[in-house]
């Protein structure tokens, strides 16, 4: 329902599993080293404000005074393997990279317009004398974690599939009633893997726009023209007849079966789940919470729980790198978690929840507090395991 | 002449008759100041002003060729509101424009309104008071006339619908609007604009005090930051997304672009050319989720902008007013991404329109649920709607990133007539 936000969509094309550089843990225990590194990239040097560094959480402060494009490439020892990067820096302008190293030997590059191995030279970075508990997370760790999340939304994709063609048929076939006991589980699981599903641009405004969402002329389709005409507002609303009910029911099948075949071979990586799971809950904070998701149905707080799911599941494949990296970052999200998913299940009804206009401003505000509670550290989640 | 900034002088001091807020302004101030109205005849204090401090006692005139208020350098404070008219009488109308221009040509010189007319002891003064030893604070105030002044659920209210311009129609809906009719549209609308928050909600409170029984305040909102600077000799400041906003704006001193996108010429519409000289004011109420944005990655931050927090310059390079470069290619697509609201906003994605925006940050306390409830007060003032306006509206609420963290809460279009002349009232042409 909500437009692409870029980052993703580039994360989604563009960002190598290596870029992550999830290599150390600098969960060291004093002050962050002596100010950063800065790294004056021009079209023949890249200069260095010093090869030398302590070991930890170390910033490259990278100014590009060329006039073409540079990136900026911290290599572990053999020059090879990526450690930190910071790509598409325009001339003229400057970027941070942060990244934790271990005490050894790096190689620096700059790549004034992005080519070849750049310009290269050496960083030596000594033990700070700081407690630095390094700790390697391994590319089979990673590797795990991006997989299964892989799996996960292969997985919700399929009942997606299922439920959307129980719902469908129940709609076509007239069964209203059934339809609406329908509607809401079968939108857990978009709900639930949201980020990917926007990913794509053409299938999110056919499926999962709301009306007040519309381009002036632009024909509504999707799940919630189908859920205002389950749920018809009392006046001034012209039920559709049966064969548009087709029309619009097979639409959302077809445009369904789509997203399937797609995410059948998309790929992640750990700023897809990080981010992702960070988005999720943007959702809840501003559709969700306020009841304009389901503004028909008031089903929000199927969403809402299928939001949760979907960030819970991608910070729990996270965890283990987090909890080297960030241990009390770690701990604080798994307790707000559990903080919010407490206040939530005091809505659980039967095999689901209770209509959201039953609850209240006060309710909703205590539901929001808890919601921002959980996405302020959720927020910090990509940036600490990718540094 | 436009609105030249106009020295106070000390003639207060030899009116005693007068109640006013005049204060000297310094010699060399004033000296400077009327040598930068010699140059450019736009009201532009060249450089005479540090940035941030603006110098609380210069005025501007109020009469003028175009109002003030538009190409005049955006104040720092800004009381906007919405009029609806509640009589039926057409002389009752012209004769509230002509109090509201008389109040606003004394109030805009630093003075009292109703200072030539003394009152009885046993009278409420003619001035509220809150203003009084308070100088002008560059006090501007523009009016502008709504559709709804014209022709209001099919009826002629004034005489005055052959009459209505073209471009003055209700704002078609764009994706995403969520209007609260109760913060949109208004058959007048008045923007005051000062370097002080008092003077500024002074002047509306008087003139919203003038026109009890003729007009009713129909929604007002304060902006407490300008988002814009409308002139060369301004810093460029930064919204509430933290980021500097306007760098391209037009400017005062591009009067060529200015006759172009700003005022409605001679003959853009025969039948409504009481217009000719004046321009639209588009308002729109735009919240921000906060929150969540603060939440977002410095990285999505840039890329949604489309430009660098720390200094403004377009990811494409450079500096804050380097062009954006939107061909220049990073590792995956254009260093100012597709759906970056730079990109979006740019001219040549606009068919070369450029905008003159004179908008607010605003914020209203905090909503039910403790979420600020902030956001730009959008003002732009363009020649004409329908091609300078709608089409990059169309084009930002549909595609602009930034969009996941906006939402427009108000709108309104009005039409602004063009400058008084001494002994005229605002407006006067449309009712000739």
């Amino acid at each position: 329902m909500k437009i692409l936000p870029t980052a993703a969509a580039c994360a989604l094309l563009a960002v190598p599993l290596t870029a992550c550089s999830l290599t150390q843990s600098n969960k060291s225990d004093g002050a962050e080293g002596s100010g950063p590194i800065t790294v004056t990239s021009s079209a023949t040097a890249c200069e260095l404000s010093s090869t030398k560094a302590g070991s930890g959480r170390v910033t490259f402060r990278i100014k590009n005074t060329g006039s073409k494009v540079t990136e900026f490439y911290l290599y572990a020892e053999d020059g090879k393997r990526i450690v930190g990067e910071v790509e598409n820096i325009g001339p003229g302008l400057t970027r941070d990279l942060v990244v934790s190293v271990a005490p050894g030997t790096y190689v620096t590059a700059c790549k004034p317009g992005m080519e070849g191995d750049g310009i290269r030279g050496k960083l030596t970075v000594t033990d700070s004398g700081r407690k630095s508990s390094v700790a390697d997370v391994d590319q089979e760790t990673l590797e795990h974690a991006t997989e299964s999340y892989a799996d996960y939304v292969k997985q919700e994709a399929d009942a997606l599939l299922e439920g959307t063609t129980q719902f469908v048929a129940a709609y076509r076939s007239g069964d209203d009633a059934k339809a609406r006991s329908l509607y809401p589980t079968a939108r857990q699981h978009w709900e639930r893997i949201e980020p990917v599903a926007e990913s794509f641009g053409d299938l999110d405004p056919k499926m999962d726009l709301r009306e007040a969402d519309l381009e002036q002329g632009q024909k509504w389709t999707g799940w919630h023209l189908l859920e205002k005409d389950l749920w018809p507002p009392a006046k001034g609303y012209t039920a559709l007849n049966r064969a548009q009910r087709a029309t619009y029911a097979q639409d959302l099948l077809a445009n369904t079966k789509t997203l399937h075949t797609r995410v059948q071979t998309q790929t992640y990586d750990v700023t897809h789940l990080g981010n992702g799971s960070k988005e999720l809950m943007d959702e809840v904070a501003t559709g969700k919470i306020t009841g304009e998701e389901e503004i028909w149905s008031h089903t929000d707080l199927w969403d809402f729980q299928a939001n949760v799911d979907g960030a819970r599941t991608a910070f729990e494949l996270l965890e283990p790198i987090l909890a080297v990296k960030d241990h009390d970052l770690e701990e604080q999200i798994d307790e707000r978690f559990d903080d919010l998913q407490k206040l939530l299940d005091q809505y659980r009804s039967g095999d689901g929840f209770v209509s959201y206009d039953t609850v209240t401003p006060e309710q909703r505000k205590q539901l929001s507090d808890a919601v921002n509670a959980l996405a302020e550290p959720l927020s910090k989640m990509t940036g600490a395991v990718t540094a | 002449m436009t609105t030249g900034p106009h020295a106070e002088s000390t003639t207060a001091a030899s009116d005693p008759g007068a109640l006013s807020r005049r204060r000297l302004l310094g010699v060399a101030g004033a000296g400077a100041l009327a040598g930068a109205a010699g140059l450019g005849g736009f009201g532009v204090a060249q450089a005479q002003q540090e940035d941030n401090s603006p110098d609380a006692g210069l005025g501007y005139a109020f009469h003028g060729e175009h109002q003030a208020g538009i190409v005049t350098p955006a104040q720092d404070r800004l009381h906007f509101a919405s009029f609806d008219v509640t009589t039926d009488s057409r002389d009752a109308l012209v004769a509230l424009l002509r109090a509201w221009t008389e109040a606003a040509a004394a109030m805009t010189a630093g003075k009292a309104v109703g200072s030539a007319t003394a009152t009885s002891y046993d009278s409420p003064p003619g001035d509220t008071g809150e203003a009084l030893g308070l100088p002008p604070a560059g006090l501007t105030l523009t009016f502008g006339f709504g559709p709804t002044l014209f022709e209001k659920d099919g009826v002629d209210r004034f005489g005055l619908r052959d009459r209505r311009p073209a471009g003055l129609r209700r704002l078609p809906h764009f994706p995403g609007d969520d209007l609260d009719p109760a913060r949109s549209d208004g058959d007048l609308c008045v923007q005051a604009c000062a370097n002080d928050p008092q003077v500024a909600v002074h002047a509306i409170r008087n003139l919203a005090r003038i026109g009890f029984g003729t007009v009713a305040v129909r929604w007002a909102q304060l902006g407490f930051g300008r988002t814009s600077s409308t002139s060369r000799s301004q810093q460029t400041p930064r919204n509430l997304l933290g980021f500097k906003d306007g760098t391209a704006n037009l400017k005062a001193e591009e009067t060529a672009d200015l006759e172009t996108f700003v005022w409605v010429g001679h003959d853009d519409d025969p039948a409504a050319r009481w217009l000719a000289g004046g321009s639209y004011l588009v308002a729109r109420r735009i919240n921000m989720h906060i929150e969540t944005w603060d939440r977002t990655s410095l990285r999505e931050q840039e890329a949604l902008v489309g430009r660098d927090r720390a200094h403004g310059a377009p990811l494409s390079g450079g500096t804050e007013h380097t062009e954006p470069d939107l061909d220049l290619q990073g590792s995956a697509g254009p260093l100012v991404p597709l759906n970056s609201h730079v990109r979006l906003a740019h001219p040549t994605q606009n068919d070369g329109t450029r905008m003159l925006r004179r908008g607010y940050n605003f914020t209203d306390g905090s909503d039910s649920l403790g979420r600020l409830d902030a956001g730009l007060f959008f003002v732009a003032f363009v020649r004409d709607p329908d091609r300078h306006y709608v089409p990059m509206q169309n084009q930002l609420s549909a595609k602009d990133g930034l969009m996941e963290y906006l939402q427009h809460t108000g709108s309104g279009l009005w039409a602004v007539p063009p400058g008084v002349r001494p002994g005229e009232y605002v407006g006067q042409a449309l009712f000739a």
